[in-house]
C-alpha cells in the first residue's frame, strides 16, 4: 500500500513536441497522401493532437490538408487496413 | 467645424479592387477518355484561365492515377494539377466551367499562402523528390 502513489516508469515519458515547429515545416502540402498517412489511422480517421503532439496551428492545418486529400481521392473518407 | 470641412474634402477617386491571389486547382478527369482528349480538356482549361486574364504558373499531368476510392463508379482517373495567379472571380468561372464538363469527375481549387507558394516552388524544382513526379516518370517509361 505504500506504492500506491509513487511515480511509475516516470523516466521513460517523453515529452510530447510539434514535429512542424521543430522542423520548420511552414506548409503541409495536401497532394502528398503519403505523408498525410502519419496523421490518420488504420481507418482513415485523423489522429488527435494527444497522440500525434502537434501543435494547435499545426494540427488544424493537417486536418485541413487530410480533409482536402479525401476530397480528390488522394486519401479514402473511410478505409481499413491503411498501414 | 472640422467635421464639416473633412467631408469638403474630394475623396481621391477609388481604384478599382482587384484581388490577385494564388490558386492552385487539382481536377480528376475521366479514365474512359484518350490521352489526346485528357490533354485536349486540359489545354481548354488553360485556355479559359488565359481568356479570363489569369497567369498560368505551372501545369502538371500525374497521368492515369488509382484513386482511393471509386467516383461515378471508376477506380481511376486522369489527375491534373493548374497553378495559376487571377482576380479571385476567376474562380467561379473556371468552377462553372468544370461543372459544364462531363468528362471532370471531381475538382478542388485552393487559395496559396504564401508559405504554399514558396513551397510550391521548391517542388517544381523537384527539390522533394517523391510523390506525382516519380509517377509521371514511370509513366512515360511504361509509353
Amino acid at each position: 500500500m505504500t506504492l500506491m502513489n509513487e511515480p511509475v516508469k516516470r523516466a521513460e515519458v517523453k515529452p510530447k513536441y510539434c514535429r512542424f515547429k521543430k522542423n520548420g515545416i511552414k506548409y503541409i502540402d495536401y497532394k502528398d497522401p503519403d505523408f498525410l498517412l502519419k496523421f490518420i489511422n488504420e481507418q482513415g480517421k485523423i489522429l488527435p493532437r494527444r497522440l500525434t503532439g502537434n501543435s494547435l496551428k499545426f494540427q488544424k492545418k493537417v486536418a485541413q490538408a487530410v480533409k482536402r486529400a479525401r476530397h480528390i481521392a488522394l486519401l479514402p473518407y473511410v478505409g481499413d487496413g491503411l498501414k | 467645424m472640422l467635421l464639416v470641412k473633412a467631408f469638403c474634402i474630394p475623396l481621391p477617386p477609388q481604384k478599382l479592387k482587384i484581388n490577385m491571389n494564388n490558386y492552385e486547382t487539382v481536377f480528376i478527369l475521366n479514365p474512359v477518355l484518350s490521352d489526346e482528349q485528357a490533354k485536349d480538356t486540359v489545354e481548354k482549361f488553360v485556355k479559359v484561365l488565359k481568356k479570363a486574364n489569369a497567369t498560368v504558373v505551372n501545369t502538371e499531368q500525374w497521368g492515369l492515377k488509382k484513386m482511393a476510392y471509386a467516383i461515378q463508379k471508376k477506380s481511376t482517373g486522369f489527375f491534373n494539377l493548374i497553378e495559376f495567379t487571377a482576380d479571385s472571380t476567376v474562380v467561379a468561372t473556371l468552377e462553372t466551367e468544370y461543372r459544364r464538363d462531363e468528362s471532370i469527375m471531381r475538382f478542388l481549387t485552393t487559395v496559396l499562402d504564401k508559405h504554399a507558394v514558396i513551397y510550391n516552388e521548391r517542388r517544381r524544382k523537384g527539390e522533394f523528390n517523391k510523390g506525382p513526379k516519380k509517377q509521371i516518370r514511370k509513366a512515360e517509361e511504361r509509353a
